[in-house]
C-alpha cells in the first residue's frame, strides 16, 4: 500500500490503542470501549464544534507524547484534545480525574430541578445516568435553585429551561441541520438560557432533532409528553419511504399504538441518522411504517425492562376479568394527578412536594 | 527618582493632539522602524527588550510575535486589547485618554513587524468617551500620512479600527474578544487552535494589551538593549500601576520595576501612604484575579526578603505565600476593611461575568457568592469555609478559560491567609455584622522559615 497512514499509539488507563492522527482522546477511548470511556454530556460526534463545555470528560494526560513526554499541566477535555504519538492518558485510574468529575456532576446538578419523577426524559437521561455513576447521593447546595418558565417553542417542542445543562447541542443542531437557526443562548453566566428571539417558534424540517440531542429533559416532544414512561414502551426499528430523510427511525410502541418516534441512537446515546419532522411528529400510525423488529437496548438500561419480543399487544387483564363489562375503571392520569398542571411548578416548591401543594378539584377552585 | 518611558510626556498640554505629540518626538519611532528596519528586526528588538505582556499573563511579547503563523496569501491581524475590565485596573484608560497617539504609533510599529494591514482596537463599552478620542487621533494620523495606503512612502498599508464592546469582562479574554469582534456572542473558544494560528476570521492573529503595544514605541526609540536596562531581572522596562483603595494618592503611576512594594505604598513620590493614620492590612497587588496578601507577606517574602514591584518578586513563594503582578491593579486595604466582605464582592463580580459555557465556572461562581454572602451576613456555618475551599478547588484548572481560575484564586487566597477572620465571622455572627475583625495579627512580622521549609 502506497498510502499507508501512520497510526498514533496511545495508552488510555494502561490499555494501548492505535488511532489515526487527529482523533480525540475521547474517540480513542471509545475505540477501546468499556469503562475507560469518559462520559460526555456536551460532545456529539455528529455535530461539528460541539464539546469542551460540560467538562465531564476531563482526563489526565500523564505523558504528552513520545517527542515531548511532559505531562499536561491541567486536566484536559478529552472530547476536544487530539492524541499525540505515544500519549498516555489516565481516566478511571486517576483519582484526580474522578474527583474533578464528581465536582462537575455536583455543579451540573446544582441548579437542576431533579424532577425526574415527572420528567419525560427519565430512563433515557444522560444526566440521570451520569449522576448515578459519578455523583453523590446528597447535595451541599442550600440555596434556591434557578428556575425558568416553561415555554412552547413551536407546535411540537416544549422547552423546559430549568432542566437545561447548556450543552449547546441543540444550537449546533439547528445550525448544521436546518436552514435557519431561530434559537440560541441569551444572557450569560448562570442566567444564560436557551431561547428564541422574542420566542419565535422553531419551525423547520429538521428542528425536531434538537429533542434527540438534548441530554436531559429540557427539550421534549409535545406530541409525546406525559403519554407514557419510556420503560413501558417498546422501541422497534422501523423505516418508511420519506423524501426528506432516510426514514430510519425508532417507534416507541405499546401494542400497535405508536407513542413517539425518535431517531436511532447508538450506545453513546448519539443519533445515528437524523430524521425529519414529518417522520417524527406526524407518522404516528403503524401503517406508515415498515417494522423491522425490536431495537436492541442495553441490558443495563431501564428501558430493556419492558422489552418484550414480538409486536403483540399485551393482554388487557382488567377487561378480561371483568367478563366483557367495561366500567370506567382505568383512571386517566390527568384527572387524578396534577403533574402536568401548569399552575404548579414543582421546581419552585421548597423541598419535596406534598398533596397540599396541589389545589384540589382538578384545579377548578 | 523613577525614570519614565510611557508617561514622560503625559503632562504636556495638548499632547492628545497630533501636532503637539509630533513636536515632542512623536512618530520618530515609527519613522525609524518603517524606514530603516525590517519587520524581523523590529521583532528582534522587542525580543531583546524582554518586554512581557502587560495584560495579565506576563508572556514575553517578542516570543508571542514569533509564534504568529505566516501562511502565504492569508491576512494576519493585530488586535489591541483595550477591554480593561479587571476590577482595580485602569491604566490603559489613562494611556488612551491622555496620549492616544502613543498607542496609535505602537500599533503602527507592531502591525509593521507582524505584517498586519488591518488592526483593531477592541475597547470596553463602558469607556464610552474614549473611542471618540481614539478615532480623532486615528483621523489625524491618517491626515498626516501615518495610516492608510503607502504610509510615508514606504509601501506599507495600515488601517486601524476601533470596535466597542458591549460591557463584558469576559470579552477581555483573547478568544472571547475575537468572537465578539466577529460579531458573535463573546464566548471564549476552546484552545487549541490558538489565535496565533487561527484567530480573527480564522486567520493568524496577535492579541496584545494597550500598554504592551505602547511600550513598543520607547523600545524602538532607545533600542531593546537600552530598554532592558530599566527594571530588574526578567521584569524589564517600566510598568503602569493603577493604585487604588486606602491610599493617600491613588492613581496611575509608571514605575521602573526596581522599587520595593513598601516604597511604592509609602513614599511621597508614589502613593504617599495610607490616609487617616490607619495601618495596612492587606493588598491585592495585580488586579482582582490575583491572590490577596496580608500586610506581613506583602512587604516581605516568606524568606524574609524585601518584596519588590517585579513579576518575580511578587510571585515569590508561589500561591502559598506570594501573588502576581497581573495587570497592575494595585488594591490596598487598610485595617478597617473586611476581607470577607471584600471577597464576597469579588465573587459577585466573577459570578456576574462568567460567560456560562462551562459548568464549573457557571455554577461554581454563583455558589461561592451565595455562601460568602451568608458568612458576611452572619448566617454562615463553620463548614461553609471548607465548602468554599472545596468549590474553588474544583473550579480551578477545570474550565475552558482562565476566568474560572481568576474566580477561584481570590477565594482561595482569602481563606488561606485570613481563615481567622472567616472563622470569627461564623462564630460571632452578631458582632460580625456590627464591626470589623480589624488588623488582628496580619501585619505582625512573620518568623522567617528555615530554608527549604516552604509551606
Ligand atoms: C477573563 C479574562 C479577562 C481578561 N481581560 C483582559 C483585559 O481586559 N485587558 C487585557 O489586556 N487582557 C485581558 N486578559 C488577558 C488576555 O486574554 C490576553 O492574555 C492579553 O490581552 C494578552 O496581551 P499581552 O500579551 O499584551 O498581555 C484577560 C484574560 C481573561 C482570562
Ligand atoms: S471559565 Fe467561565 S468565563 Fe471561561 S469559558 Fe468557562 S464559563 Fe465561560
Ligand atoms: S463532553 Fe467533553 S466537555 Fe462536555
Amino acid at each position: 500500500m502506497a498510502e499507508e497512514k501512520k497510526l498514533f499509539k496511545v495508552t488510555i488507563d494502561n490499555i494501548p490503542v492505535e488511532v489515526e492522527p487527529g482523533t480525540t482522546i475521547l474517540n480513542a477511548a471509545r475505540m477501546i470501549g468499556g469503562d475507560v470511556v469518559p462520559p460526555a454530556m456536551c460532545y456529539y460526534s455528529k455535530l461539528q464544534g460541539s464539546g469542551g463545555k460540560c467538562r465531564t470528560c476531563l482526563v489526565k494526560v500523564s505523558k504528552g507524547s513520545d517527542a515531548d513526554p511532559r505531562p499536561m499541566p491541567k486536566l484536559v477535555a478529552s472530547c476536544r484534545t487530539t492524541v499525540m504519538d505515544g500519549m498516555e492518558v489516565a481516566n478511571i485510574t486517576s483519582p484526580e480525574v474522578l474527583d474533578a468529575r464528581k465536582g462537575v456532576v455536583e455543579f451540573l446538578l446544582l441548579n437542576h430541578p431533579l424532577d425526574c419523577p415527572v420528567c419525560d426524559q427519565a430512563g433515557e437521561c444522560d444526566l440521570q445516568d451520569l449522576s448515578y455513576e459519578h455523583g453523590v447521593s446528597s447535595t451541599r447546595y442550600e440555596f434556591k435553585r434557578r428556575t425558568f418558565d416553561k415555554i412552547d417553542i413551536g407546535d411540537h417542542i416544549k422547552l423546559h429551561m430549568t432542566r437545561c445543562i447548556l450543552c449547546y447541542r441543540c444550537v449546533f443542531t439547528a445550525d448544521q441541520l436546518t436552514n435557519k437557526r431561530e434559537h440560541g443562548i441569551l444572557g450569560r453566566g448562570d442566567a444564560s438560557e436557551i431561547s428564541t428571539y422574542i420566542k419565535n417558534s422553531l419551525d423547520n424540517d429538521f428542528i425536531g432533532n434538537v429533542i434527540d440531542v438534548c441530554p436531559v429533559g429540557a427539550l421534549t416532544d409535545r406530541t409525546a409528553r406525559f403519554k407514557n414512561r419510556v420503560w413501558f414502551l417498546k422501541p422497534v426499528d422501523a423505516h418508511c419511504t420519506c423524501d426528506k430523510c432516510s426514514g430510519k427511525a425508532v417507534l416507541w410502541m405499546r401494542g400497535d399504538e405508536i407513542f413517539r418516534v425518535t431517531a436511532r441512537k447508538d450506545k453513546y446515546g448519539e443519533v445515528e441518522e437524523f430524521i425529519c419532522d414529518t417522520c417524527r411528529f406526524e407518522r404516528k400510525d403503524a401503517k406508515d411504517w415498515v417494522i423491522e423488529g425490536p431495537r436492541k437496548v442495553s441490558r443495563h438500561s431501564v428501558i430493556s425492562q419492558g422489552h418484550y419480543v414480538g409486536t403483540r399487544k399485551p393482554q388487557e387483564t382488567i377487561a378480561r376479568v371483568m367478563d366483557g363489562r367495561a366500567p370506567k375503571l382505568l383512571m386517566d392520569i390527568h384527572s387524578v394527578s396534577e403533574v402536568n398542571m401548569p399552575a404548579v411548578d414543582l421546581s419552585k416548591i421548597d423541598g419535596p412536594a406534598h398533596s397540599n401543594d396541589f389545589p384540589k378539584n382538578n384545579g377548578a377552585q | 527618582m523613577g525614570r519614565k518611558l510611557l508617561l514622560d510626556k503625559a503632562h504636556i498640554e495638548g499632547i492628545r493632539y497630533y501636532d503637539v505629540y509630533r513636536k515632542n518626538g512623536g512618530y520618530a519611532a515609527a519613522e525609524k522602524a518603517l524606514k530603516s528596519m525590517s519587520p524581523d528586526l523590529v521583532t528582534e528588538e522587542v525580543k531583546k527588550s524582554g518586554l512581557r505582556g502587560r495584560g495579565g499573563a506576563g508572556f514575553p511579547t517578542g516570543l508571542k510575535w514569533s509564534f504568529l503563523a505566516k501562511p502565504e496569501g492569508v491576512p494576519r491581524y493585530l488586535v489591541c486589547n483595550a477591554d480593561e475590565s479587571e476590577p482595580g485596573t485602569f491604566k490603559d484608560r489613562y494611556l488612551m485618554e491622555f496620549i492616544p497617539h502613543l498607542l496609535i504609533e505602537g500599533l503602527l510599529i507592531s502591525s509593521f513587524a507582524l505584517g498586519a494591514n488591518r488592526t483593531y482596537i477592541y475597547i470596553r463599552g463602558e469607556y464610552a468617551w474614549i473611542p471618540d478620542i481614539l478615532e480623532e487621533a486615528i483621523a489625524e494620523a491618517h491626515k498626516n500620512g501615518w495610516l492608510g495606503k503607502n504610509i510615508q512612502g514606504t509601501g506599507f498599508d495600515l488601517d486601524i479600527y476601533v470596535q466597542r464592546g458591549a460591557g463584558a469582562y469576559i470579552c477581555g479574554e483573547e478568544t472571547a474578544l475575537i468572537e465578539s469582534l466577529e460579531g458573535k456572542r463573546g464566548n471564549p473558544r476552546i484552545k487549541p487552535p490558538f489565535p496565533a494560528v487561527k484567530g480573527l476570521w480564522q486567520c493568524p492573529t496577535v492579541v496584545n494589551n494597550v500598554e504592551t503595544l505602547a511600550a513598543v514605541v520607547p523600545i524602538i526609540n532607545i533600542g531593546g538593549d537600552e530598554y532592558a536596562k530599566y527594571g530588574t531581572g526578567k521584569s524589564t522596562g517600566t510598568k503602569l500601576i493603577s493604585a487604588c483603595g486606602n491610599l493617600n494618592k491613588p492613581g496611575v503611576y509608571e514605575i521602573d520595576m526596581s522599587i520595593s512594594v513598601e516604597e511604592f505604598i509609602y513614599s511621597d513620590e508614589y502613593c504617599g501612604g495610607i490616609p487617616n493614620g490607619k495601618r495596612l492590612k492587606a493588598c491585592i497587588p495585580g488586579g482582582s484575579s490575583v491572590p490577596i496578601l496580608p500586610a506581613n507577606l506583602l512587604l516581605k517574602t516568606a524568606k524574609g526578603e524585601q518584596r519588590m514591584m517585579t513579576y518575580e518578586s511578587l510571585n515569590d513563594g508561589g500561591f502559598a505565600t506570594g501573588s502576581m503582578m497581573g495587570s497592575g491593579g494595585f488594591i490596598v486595604l487598610d485595617e478597617d476593611q473586611c476581607v470577607v466582605r471584600h471577597t464576597m464582592s469579588l465573587a459577585r463580580f466573577y459570578h456576574h461575568e462568567s460567560c456560562g459555557q462551562c459548568s464549573p465556572c457557571r455554577e461554581g461562581t454563583g455558589w461561592m457568592k451565595k455562601v460568602l454572602l451568608n458568612i458576611e451576613n452572619g448566617k454562615g456555618k463553620e463548614s461553609d469555609i471548607d465548602l468554599l475551599w472545596d468549590i474553588q478547588r474544583r473550579i480551578e484548572g477545570n474550565t475552558i478559560c482562565p476566568l474560572g481560575d481568576a474566580a477561584a484564586w481570590p477565594v482561595a487566597a482569602a481563606i488561606r491567609h485570613f481563615r481567622d477572620e472567616f472563622e470569627w465571622h461564623v462564630r460571632h455572627p452578631e458582632e460580625a455584622v456590627k464591626r470589623n475583625f480589624g488588623l488582628a495579627h496580619y501585619a505582625d512580622p512573620l518568623p522567617v522559615a528555615a530554608p527549604a521549609a516552604a509551606v
